[in-house]
């Protein structure tokens, strides 16, 4: 648990001194959003229907960002060979790193929805459900997105890399989280959104024990 | 019983792509021993630095370090080394003090500003403890990843040219501390290209060239007849 501990205080040291480029994610979530917007046009029935969908679409994209960032400061001067050397853990460092974009990715989520409540008349009805499936979604986005980040950063294109290898990987969390926000959006007569929610949080649960157990066979040469 | 060396090298292999960086090199260091290690560029220093601090396997062969074997006892040998490389291992975004913290933090040493500064006097940078790596020289840099060293109080020193990227007083930073892991009874391997320097500091020295290890010997004699001619030497490392 010290390890951890190192590993998120230096997650906290990194992340203080990129607040820009966290602004700038955001700004790319929401102009993304508003792009979407455009395409379908002012027709509110179709936008509330589309909102949720658009939501994570916008997260998705802007979640390649922060992932092909996130190793940046790692891999200039080889720090990450460092810490390994000292010796660090690699479960701590990719359970604190995953944290980190974790959390990123749930406050981009948050941040967008105001936006997409504005610009797609969504309703929102249940806030605090809706934050317990971003964070859910955004988990099952952070925890592979953060292996295959480390995996693709050596790679010259690697921010071409990173969503082909990903994207598909999420589909399953991005289906459950677009339904389950679409319940919470749209209305859930059948009360499904609790089986959603548990289909996110097993895909969340197998991602982030796999790759927590790849991730030292991935940076260890 | 026997002591077991500090350093056993056996027949260690290392290629890049399908060239061969390092070939069947075999080499022993008893413990508390300093030792040089010389060569061209390209001829494999610092590759078989990175393998004996385990940032890379060998491809044939095998080593131990302190008796622990560098493939299958990986942790324990990380926990008896510490490595100076040509990379720094810095955050740029970070201060010096933060670096250093880092590291302490992982070590499970004392964190404490007051325990770290000593170490950044040490390498005189604490007058600029609380600036940011990216504000550094190239000089500087090398100062603090010699503090860093220095944390890891590791049994088993490996310094990949320290003298690189320093001034004048840095080139003498280098010997006290060289002469302090010396005192600390650690065993410290260096590639250096300041053969004299070098010879001054270490009992012994090894010559690499082309990846294969082509002299080991009293350090003293490296310059003359460690196979490297110093007319085809730059001038400052003869």
């Amino acid at each position: 648990m010290r390890q951890l501990g190192a590993a998120l205080y230096k997650e906290w040291l990194l992340q203080s001194r990129a607040l820009a480029q966290l602004l700038a994610v955001l700004v790319f979530g929401a102009t993304a959003l508003l792009l979407f917007s455009f395409a379908v046009g002012p027709n509110y029935e179709l936008l509330r229907a589309v909102a949720p969908g658009f939501l994570w679409l916008a997260l998705l994209l802007s979640s390649t960002l922060t992932l092909a960032e996130s190793f940046q400061a790692e891999m200039e001067h080889r720090a990450l060979e460092g810490q390994l050397l000292l010796p660090a853990s690699p479960w701590a460092l990719y359970y604190a790193k995953a944290l980190a974009n974790w959390l990123q990715l749930t406050l981009l989520g948050v941040a967008l929805v105001p936006l997409m409540v504005a610009l797609y008349d969504a309703r929102l009805s249940r806030p605090l459900a809706l934050l317990g499936v971003i964070a859910l979604g955004s988990a099952g986005l952070s925890a592979p997105g953060t292996l295959y980040a480390v995996m693709t950063h050596q790679a010259r294109s690697r921010q071409t890399l990173l969503p082909l290898l990903l994207f598909p990987l999420v589909v399953p969390v991005l289906i459950a989280a677009v339904k389950a926000t679409s319940l919470l959006m749209l209305g859930d007569p059948m009360e499904q959104i609790g089986s959603w929610a548990l289909l996110l949080a097993t895909f969340d649960a197998i991602h982030w024990s796999l790759c927590g157990l790849l991730f030292g066979r991935v940076v260890e040469e | 019983m026997t002591t077991p060396s500090a350093i056993d090298a056996r027949g260690l292999c290392r290629r890049y792509g399908r060239r061969w960086a390092l070939v069947d090199v075999t080499f022993r260091l008893a413990p508390g021993t300093s030792a040089m290690l010389a060569g061209r560029n390209g001829s494999g220093k610092s590759t078989l630095l990175r393998i004996l601090a385990t940032a890379i396997r060998p491809d044939r062969g095998s080593a131990s370090v302190l008796g622990h074997d560098l493939v299958a006892e990986r942790a324990e040998v990380r926990r008896s080394i510490a490595l100076l490389s040509h990379a720094s291992y810095l955050h740029e975004a970070l201060t010096a003090m933060e670096n250093l913290r880092i590291a302490a933090r992982f070590l499970e040493r004392e964190t404490h500003r007051d325990a770290l500064l000593p170490l950044l006097a040490e390498v005189e940078l604490d007058g600029r403890a609380d600036d940011a790596v990216a504000t550094f020289s190239a000089g500087m840099r090398k100062r603090l990843a010699l503090a860093r060293t220095l944390l890891q109080k590791g049994g088993v020193v490996l310094l990949d040219e320290p003298y690189g990227e320093l001034d004048p007083p840095g080139f003498r930073l280098v010997d006290r501390l060289f002469g302090r892991f010396k005192a600390a009874g650690a065993t410290v391997l260096m590639a250096t290209h300041l053969l004299d320097r070098g010879a001054a500091l270490c009992d012994e020295g090894l010559v690499l060239e082309g990846g294969r290890l082509r002299w080991h010997g009293s350090a003293r004699d490296l310059p003359e007849r460690g196979g490297l001619d110093p007319a085809t030497l730059p001038e400052d490392a003869r």
